[in-house]
């Protein structure tokens, strides 16, 4: 289970998060939703353990290991993995470069030839050109095909619990379609997933267990599916504090 | 781009390159620099007597000539306290059984007796003032190719002396160049007859292993109309409390029709002051390529050049500059384009951490008349923390309307962002910076050799080890 306590977040020392509690168990899909500026990026950031982001209290419990003031490559080999809003570029080092170093750290060691194998496949399924294979990571490549990226990334690496920050925005409806399709492969009663989204159009296709709106730094309600319907009407107005 | 080379964390350059053998020699000079000493030396080498006024000459040049004081700081060189000569043995082997067990020792740790039965087509080997080893593949000799070191072949080929030598770097040109041209010694001379294409690369080992030594050596390349050659040098030395220097000058000659591609891969303990002259005349359709890699010395003030002399002649200056703590890298590269139609393309990346500096110096310069030039000068510099600097000195004289000529520079830090990004991919720091400095070289590195990309890759994990955190 991944754990979320009582967190507060600052970043240049702005409070940000005040108090978010979560529980993912193994196999939920738990959505977030909220206005912007509510502080949805920023738990996903602190959660990975970015250096921008402090924790000032509270505690992350991954599989009742405590991560709270861990390093992000720890908090990866323990399992945890974001998709990241904006993924930055890496000029020089391939993709599949990137996704080898990845795998060897994250796993151990890799056979090359099933490497080859299963990477052209999860490209081809999110239709990412081959040639992306030996082109720098993120150097030049489209909003979508970054969102792309780190789904494919999410697939490769097999964490036990993913956060997707905002992995719909920017994309068209196909590309949306084959994302929520590739997060979908991903997931199953093993993954546990946090959907950071601004927007509900993500959740037509990942129906979540949970829904939780964020609203200044605090849950302010917590509900199934519905939750994100009701938003989609009402708007996140309704629901400051 | 070749898979990195893993690199034992407690490897350092000390076990590998730094250390010391014991200083045996059949003749040394007394610290410090005369008349009689440059006579002496000259006497060692028994050479034309031509040369030895051509020495004297330049003597006269190095003591008029001031201290640059336009690049790094060069002010701590004290030229009296440098042997300028050391002869380490009576006679050059031609297997490596014939050395002595330390020199043989040596090259063995470096690992070039095994990389000259691996992959390259001849080698030349340097320890101090002298080549002690030379050899060059039996096919290569055949077809008229001559690798030698530049006393010798001075000695069995005066003509090419009397042609070229001194023609592209004259005594007078600067203060390093005139001291090398007093004392120099050692060096490779290279002739590639025409059209003859060496497949494998040629390669030279500069070692110093005596401490406050100043090594000279003098290299001379030609390749005729058509041919094709790739040297490659490489270098250390052990890590001494005493500066010594390095004053090398290199002059080459590419004939119409003609390539040559030059790489060092400069990892000269962090006590040795490198400053060396490195200049190229091309002509017609021929085409010149620098790969400069300079990882070690305490001072690096290096910018080959290329003289594009006739029409449609070509240069590339490909570097890369590392610089760590205590060191300044004042490297970078100029193209003189002194025909129509001729091409350069200047790319220089540095990296510097621990409160390194280094600088790009370049000049780019059209004469009136070299109409359809295209040019381009790319610099990117890479600082890993904020007490390490990097500065740009780029020169452009363009007096040529009709030419395409491109500037673009760049100075980037290591981003949190690219970090996190790596970091939270399941990398360490260490392997995250490394990544993205590798990452960052690429462009260069690409161009290597196999063997010389994995040795490059290698040499930067091992600076970079403890980089951070």
């Amino acid at each position: 289970m991944l754990e979320i306590c009582d967190l507060h977040v600052s970043s240049a020392s702005k409070k940000i998060l005040k108090g978010v509690s979560l529980r993912i168990n193994p196999g939920e899909i738990h959505a977030i939703m909220g206005p912007n500026g509510s502080g949805k990026s920023s738990l996903s950031l602190a959660l990975m353990g970015h250096p921008r982001y402090k924790i000032t209290s509270g505690k992350i419990i991954l599989d009742r290991k405590d991560i709270t003031v861990l390093t992000p490559d720890k908090r990866a080999k323990l399992g945890l993995f974001l998709a990241m809003q904006y993924p930055v570029a890496v000029p020089g080092v391939s993709v599949t470069n990137f996704l080898r170093s990845s795998l060897r750290n994250l796993k151990g060691n890799v056979a090359p030839a099933e490497f080859v194998k299963t990477t052209k496949e999860k490209m081809a399924d999110l239709k990412i050109d081959e040639s992306f294979a030996s082109r720098s990571i993120n150097d030049g490549f489209s909003g979508g095909e970054k969102k792309k990226m780190e789904v494919l990334q999410l697939s490769i690496l097999q964490p036990k619990y993913a956060v997707l920050d905002e992995t719909d925005s920017g994309l068209d409806v196909d590309a949306l379609k084959l994302v929520a399709e590739g997060i979908k492969k991903t997931s199953g009663p093993k993954i546990g997933i946090l959907l950071i989204t601004h927007y509900q159009r993500i959740l037509k296709y990942i129906r979540p267990d949970f829904v939780h709106i964020l609203v200044d730094g605090r849950i302010v309600k917590s509900g199934d599916h519905k939750l994100a319907e009701e938003i989609e009407g009402r708007g996140y107005d309704t629901y400051k504090i | 781009m070749a898979k990195v080379a893993q690199v034992e964390v407690n490897t350092s350059y000390k076990e590998k390159y730094g250390f010391a053998k014991p200083e045996k020699y059949v003749f040394k000079t007394r610290k410090g620099l005369d008349d009689s000493i440059v006579k002496e030396i000259s006497f060692q080498k028994a050479e034309p007597e031509w040369m030895q006024k051509f020495r004297l000459r330049a003597y006269e040049i190095f003591k008029s000539k001031r201290q640059p004081t336009w690049g790094a700081d060069l002010s701590r060189i004290n030229y009296d306290d440098i042997y300028y000569y050391l002869k380490p043995l009576a006679k050059q082997g031609t297997s490596w059984e014939d050395l002595p067990e330390e020199i043989r020792d040596t090259y063995e740790k470096i690992g070039i007796p095994e990389a000259e039965k691996k992959y390259l087509g001849g080698v030349g080997a340097q320890y101090d003032s002298e080549v002690i080893y030379h050899s060059l593949k039996e096919n290569l000799e055949k077809k008229g190719v001559i690798f030698l070191d530049t006393d010798t072949a001075l000695k069995k080929y005066p003509e090419f002396f009397k042609e070229y030598f001194a023609r592209a770097i004259p005594p007078a040109d600067n203060k390093l160049a005139a001291l090398n041209s007093a004392v120099w010694s050692g060096g490779s001379f290279i002739y590639v007859p025409p059209g003859v294409k060496v497949a494998v690369p040629l390669q030279a080992y500069f070692r110093i292993n005596a401490a406050s030594m100043g090594q000279f050596e003098r290299t001379l390349i030609i390749i005729d109309e058509g041919a094709d050659v790739h040297y490659v040098e490489g270098c250390t030395a052990p890590i001494y409390t005493t500066d010594s220097l390095h004053a090398a000058v290199v002059e080459i000659f590419v004939k119409r029709g003609a390539r040559c591609r030059y790489t060092t891969i400069q990892n000269w303990s962090k006590n040795v002051y490198n400053l060396v002259t490195k200049r190229a005349m091309v002509e017609e359709d021929a085409f010149m390529e620098w790969i400069d890699g300079n990882l070690g010395s305490q001072i690096s003030m290096k910018y080959p050049s290329v003289f594009l002399r006739g029409r449609g002649a070509r240069g590339d200056i490909l570097s890369i500059a590392f610089a760590g703590a205590g060191q300044h890298q004042d490297v970078g590269g100029k193209a003189y384009h002194l025909a129509p139609d001729t091409s350069s393309q200047i790319i220089s990346k540095s990296i510097s951490k621990d409160g390194g500096r280094s600088s790009y110096r370049g000049l780019l310069k059209v004469i009136k008349g070299a109409r359809g030039v295209k040019a381009n000068v790319r610099c990117d510099a890479l600082i890993l923390d904020s007490k390490s600097r990097s500065d740009t000195y780029p020169t452009m004289q363009i007096d040529e309307e009709n030419v395409q000529v491109g500037h673009e520079a760049s100075v980037s830090k290591i981003g949190e962002d690219q970090l996190f990004y790596l970091m939270s991919r399941g990398l360490s720091e260490n392997d995250a910076t490394s990544m993205i400095v590798n990452g960052f070289i690429e462009p260069i590195v690409k161009e290597l050799p196999l063997e010389y990309a994995l040795e490059l890759n290698r040499l930067i994990q091992l600076e970079m080890v403890g980089a951070v955190g």
